[in-house]
């Protein structure tokens, strides 16, 4: 099921909270399923001795996929055509954070109504994590 | 990057949405998908990423006869130099191994969701670059690619685009 469009107004907004106490293990879990076995994800001796970090750190496309939980939950299975994301800052285990869309604009393209979100993920200081946009069909 | 043979397996989707914590049904259980509106299990938004599995150059994973720059009996494999080095170039060490690169951004346009029985191949070419001056990091260099993956049938089914930094030093916390 997708969101209708006559029911959706500019500005209207859904969150969750995507993770709470990111876990280390959650972020090994990610690096076997993703292929990315970049050692500052997983490593700590490779982390604080040799990249000079304070601890490991989670991918940013697992922060990108927990995000993304968020969005299908709202837009629905299946009805994304665009999402899009910018990293703003690093996320860490311990971390609670919480995903939000909100109503830009609904459109018309190719016969097809469309939303336009706008996609923010904070911490739990209410940093910014992530920035984005999505856009997906609607009825 | 490019990827030949990126085959979309049933198991695998449900390993990645595992992973990023989604244990929605249409993900993992058939019998579910077929009485929705996709009919089918279908991948989660990001999961094109996981084509690095399938590609056989990709530099961040372990490699079979290749040393690797994680840590095993010393903090890295490949860039930790001995100890006589150490005095006149530890600085130089610091900087460059922590310069491996940030994912800064990534952006998926669906032409259509991916599924169970889908075999992608995947080709990458480079994107635009620049730089930007940064307090916390020193200069940031950008670099661009962009990699469309294509379905058995020659369809264009995802357009990934990606953007990487290298970082000048290690971002302040």
């Amino acid at each position: 099921m997708g969101l209708t469009a006559n029911e959706l107004e500019v500005g209207d907004s859904y969150s969750e909270v995507v993770v709470e106490d990111l876990t280390r293990t959650q972020i090994v879990q990610y690096a076997g399923a993703s292929g990315d076995y970049n050692p500052v994800h997983s490593d700590e001796k490779f982390v604080t001795e040799v990249a000079g970090y304070p601890t490991v750190f989670a991918h940013g496309m697992l922060t990108m996929g927990m995000t993304g939980r968020m969005l299908t939950n709202y837009v629905g299975d299946g009805r994304l055509t665009y999402y899009g994301v910018r990293f703003v800052n690093q996320v860490w285990p311990g971390d609670t954070l919480t995903a939000r869309a909100e109503v830009a604009a609904l459109r018309e393209e190719d016969g097809e109504t469309l939303v336009d979100l706008t996609i923010t993920t904070t911490n739990q200081d209410e940093k910014f994590v992530l920035t984005g946009n999505a856009t997906a069909r609607v009825d | 990057m490019a990827v030949e043979r990126f085959p979309v397996e049933a198991s695998h989707i449900l390993m990645f949405a595992r992973s990023i914590g989604d244990s929605n049904l249409i993900y993992s259980d058939e019998s579910h998908a077929a009485g929705t509106e996709v009919g089918s299990i279908i991948a989660p938004p990001t999961f094109a990423q996981a084509s690095a599995q399938f590609d056989p150059d990709y530099f961040l994973r372990p490699k079979d006869g290749q040393k690797w720059f994680g840590s095993g009996g010393t903090a890295s494999g490949t860039l930790v130099k001995d100890k006589s080095d150490e005095a006149d170039d530890s600085d130089d060490e610091k900087s460059g191994s922590s310069a491996g690169g940030l994912h800064a951004e990534q952006h998926f346009t669906y032409h259509r969701h991916l599924k169970p029985g889908d075999v992608l191949s995947g080709e990458t070419k480079p994107g635009e670059s620049w730089e930007k001056e940064s307090k916390r990091a020193g200069v940031l260099k950008f670099s661009e690619s962009i990699t469309e993956y294509r379905d058995q049938n020659g369809d264009l089914v995802v357009t990934a685009r990606s953007v990487g930094v290298v970082t000048e030093k290690v971002i302040e916390q």
